[in-house]
């Protein structure tokens, strides 16, 4: 035990949005070299907490301590300038610039004789030192564009760790934000090198994650938030991974997949032959009233263009499609919501919700007709819409907030909500619960139960394998656009689902994204 | 947020009448007042079509061109002795076809609306200015006029008529469908399209509204002048935006009010009528109107930083 002040520490920071307490009163202290694992729900303020440590938002009460010295991060300057780092999900590389440039965008090293223009070779050298120096395989000239997303996550660290602009400190903290969520196996294991090496090297380290195995994996401590709270801080050695799900959570979640079988009923929705160039080819499928139906495939397999063809979003060049036994030819997603059809896209910020508008509004808006006389919105009519689907989905928020301040978990209910408030017979969920915390996940696999029993058809895509093997009651396999298989959910493992999914001649590489899911 | 964003353009516009107060009393008056509303009235109703396409992440750059089209077009009616009824029908007409085809073009062409309405803009002049040779067409009747020298009581009819669109346009942009519309597509166009709206019909017709709203100030702009004219409007589009952005609303669409607009618009009137009383000649005046733009969105920018 080291007897140091602590390379980090945060006291009582408590943040306030309109609305909502996103932070109260929490706590986290680092040491140097220490992985610390920070967990919580989506929504629990992790992500507000890390916000306030690299400067982007100023926190409303609290104090933060580097190396037992009392300092006021001034905006995301000064927390560079402190040695904080962070590297977020969304990855901030400019694309068409190489490895070297991305690396020194902020202090391009300049030619002796022409200040102003960039000393090529200095740059490409130093490039090169520090790579080498963080072990990493990477040619400095290379386009970040041409890089897979593993090599653009390293190439980040690298950024983030590189001596970088005028006066700022050497990389003291280093906050990373699920950065494992678009890795395969093989490059996870790079990352977790890189990030033992760091620690080696007195780096303190907050990981931000979902997946308990990395928990155990490289964590040190683990701090727990819950509803803007700390619920906990642990050495590892010391939880069990039930107890941290019981302190994410605050119920405990005895069983993963609380598949409820409903009664299958008459068919809802038959594809024959759908094609759409490129894309889709031949697909033959139906779904009946009470039955999950599980869409598994690697990325680029046609799931998402086919739920879009479904849901009237894109059209199909050939084929057919019946819905209750009648046969429709969509022109739009009006067509196929007046028939009962209802998407929850995969992407929910730019395909699911209007973020500036309100909770109920988001809600109420494939339902503007229904709503209105003669043009005229009733009063109050949206949110007497939105309310009780809030209250039914455990909506955390006002029916007058904007979704834009919501956590993703609540943002996806909100999705479903648009549906729930219709006539909605065959849900097509896209990724239902991708970025999603335990506890939401949950409460959407209960909701597919309830609605299933409610006589809907639900057509499922999830590259997460156990929850397409623990929800569905048939799944069918996609591989390039086409059906490799169907399968019983009797009958369905990882391997067969697996299996079909890779198809025939699939690279090694895919194999292990798909296991990865 | 929202509320409290309009009260500080009110602040704003309250300031600005308190300066021109103090450095001038004449400022303060009835008459002066009455006069600015009346001035702003033609600036304030083409804003409003300009706020409608805003909100939808829009921009229409041929307001003042089809003001001057559908001008000259009603001008033309009212001079082969049609009844103003129809003369001012067929002008409101030109207005909203001149906005079907802008629509049309963002929509189902695909266009950037940027692109669009600047075509649309030379277009639009261009026609005026064939139709009439380039010569203004003067001298209406008196029935005519009165919609600009007419009076309710003391209240000049351009601002009954202004007062009237904004509680029409206000209605239809809070209380209808389409005004829940225009904001879900300023906001997010293609989770509207997802959740059934039909977004290319709305979206056209947030182009007619604007087109519309040319024509409405061109019938008062043109009894005011008792003249149609092929270059009147000309720079509108930018007054018309400079309202809608002093207003509050964002450029990147689905946030904003009318209310804004309104104020927006009257704080352009207010400074032009202050200006020119205290006498600062008109090449200054471009500049500090250009600097109360500037200023004002930078003071929202940064206002918006700070939460």
């Amino acid at each position: 035990m080291t007897t140091a002040p602590p390379a980090l520490e945060m006291r009582g920071i408590r943040k306030a949005f309109p609305g909502v307490v996103a932070l109260d009163g929490v706590d986290l202290t680092l040491q140097a070299g220490e992985v610390h694992m920070l967990l919580g729900e989506n929504g629990a303020g992790k992500s507000t907490l890390m916000k306030i440590l690299s400067g982007a938002y100023a926190k409303d009460a609290g104090e933060i301590l580097i190396d037992g010295a009392r300092v006021e991060i001034d905006g995301p300057r000064d927390a560079l300038a402190r040695g904080i780092r962070v590297i977020y999900q969304e990855l901030n590389l400019v694309p068409q610039l190489s490895v070297a440039e991305n690396i020194f965008l902020g202090a391009l090293p300049p030619l002796a004789a022409l200040p102003g223009v960039v000393d090529r070779r200095a740059l490409r050298e130093r490039t090169a030192r520090l790579l080498a120096d963080l072990g990493m395989t990477i040619d400095p000239r290379v386009r970040v564009d041409r890089l897979g997303l593993a090599q653009r996550q390293m190439v980040e660290i690298a950024k983030a760790l590189a001596p970088a602009a005028e006066g700022a400190a050497p990389a003291r903290v280093l906050v990373m934000d699920e950065p494992t969520s678009a890795l395969t196996r093989r490059e996870v294991e790079q990352l977790f090198a890189l990030i033992a090496r760091l620690a080696a090297r007195g780096v303190a380290i907050v990981y931000i994650t979902h997946r308990m195995d990395e928990v155990f994996r490289i964590g040190e401590r683990v701090t727990v938030l819950r509803d803007g709270r700390l619920v906990a801080s642990r050495p590892l050695g010391e939880v069990t991974i039930a107890e941290l799900v019981r302190m994410m959570a605050n119920r405990d979640l005895t069983e993963h997949f609380p598949k409820a079988r409903a009664p299958r009923g008459a068919e809802l929705l038959r594809l024959e032959h759908v094609s759409r160039a490129g894309v889709l080819s031949d697909i033959s499928l139906s779904l009946h009233a009470g039955e999950v139906v599980g869409i598994a495939g690697l990325l680029g397999a046609g799931r998402t263009e086919l739920a879009r063809v479904i849901a009237g979003a894109d059209r199909c060049d050939e084929g057919r499609m019946f819905v209750a036994g009648a046969a429709v030819r969509l022109r739009g997603p009006g067509d196929a919501i007046a028939r009962g059809i209802g998407l929850l896209p995969e992407d929910r910020k730019a395909e699911g919700l209007v973020a500036g508008l309100t909770v109920a509004r988001n809600i109420a808006l494939p339902h503007g007709r229904r709503l209105s006389t003669w043009g005229f919105l009733r009063p109050r009519s949206e949110s007497a819409l939105a309310r009780p689907i809030g209250d039914e989905l455990r909506i955390k928020a006002t029916p007058t907030q904007p979704v834009r301040l919501l956590s993703g978990g609540n943002q996806q209910k909100v999705v479903l909500g648009k549906w729930l408030a219709g006539d909605v017979r065959v849900f097509v969920f896209d990724e239902p619960t991708r970025g999603i915390d335990v506890g939401s996940k949950v409460e959407i696999y209960n909701l597919m139960n309830r609605l299933t029993a409610g006589g809907a058809g639900i057509l499922m895509i999830s590259s997460e394998l156990p929850e397409l093997l623990g929800m569905s009651d048939r799944i069918v396999v996609m591989c390039r656009g086409r059906i490799q298989a169907q399968l019983d959910a009797a009958e369905a493992t990882e391997e067969r689902v697996l299996g079909a999914a890779l198809g025939i001649g699939a690279a090694p590489e895919a194999v292990e994204r798909g296991a990865e899911g | 947020m929202n509320r409290a964003r309009q009260f500080g353009t009110l602040i704003g516009l309250a300031v600005l009448c308190a300066v021109l107060w103090i450095l001038t009393p004449y400022f303060l008056t009835v008459s002066n007042l009455l006069n600015v509303a009346e001035q702003t009235s033609i600036n304030a109703i083409v804003a409003v079509g300009m706020t409608f396409v805003i909100l939808s992440a829009g921009i229409d750059l041929s307001v003042g061109s089809i003001v001057a089209f559908s001008g000259v077009i009603l001008g033309i009616a009212l001079r082969a002795g049609q009844p103003i009824a129809a003369a001012i029908a067929a002008a409101l007409a030109v207005g909203a076809m001149c906005g079907l085809g802008n629509g049309l073009l963002v929509t189902l062409g695909g266009l950037p609306p940027f692109i669009v309405t600047l075509g649309t803009m030379s277009i639009a002049r261009g026609a005026a200015l064939l139709v009439t040779e380039g010569r203004p067409i003067s001298g209406f009747t008196a029935s005519f006029r009165v919609l600009a020298t007419g009076r309710a009581g003391f209240v000049p009819a351009p601002v009954i008529a202004t007062a009237a669109v904004y509680l029409v346009a206000h209605v239809a942009l809070t209380r209808t469908r389409f005004g829940r519309y225009v904001y879900a597509i300023g906001g997010n166009e293609e989770a509207t399209r997802l959740s059934g709206v039909a977004v290319r019909f709305h979206k056209t017709m947030i182009y007619v509204v604007s087109g519309v709203m040319s024509a409405i100030a061109a019938v008062i702009l043109t009894a005011r002048l008792n003249s149609a004219q092929p270059i009147a409007g000309m720079m509108y589009e930018l007054d018309a935006i400079a309202a809608t952005v002093i207003g509050g609303t964002s450029l990147m669409g689905g946030e904003g009010t009318l209310g804004g607009t309104l104020v927006g618009a009257l704080i352009m009137g207010v400074l032009r009528n202050g200006l020119n009383l205290l006498g600062v000649s008109s090449f200054l005046q471009q500049i500090v109107i250009g600097g109360v733009i500037v200023v004002a969105v930078l003071l929202d920018t940064v206002l918006k930083r700070k939460r």
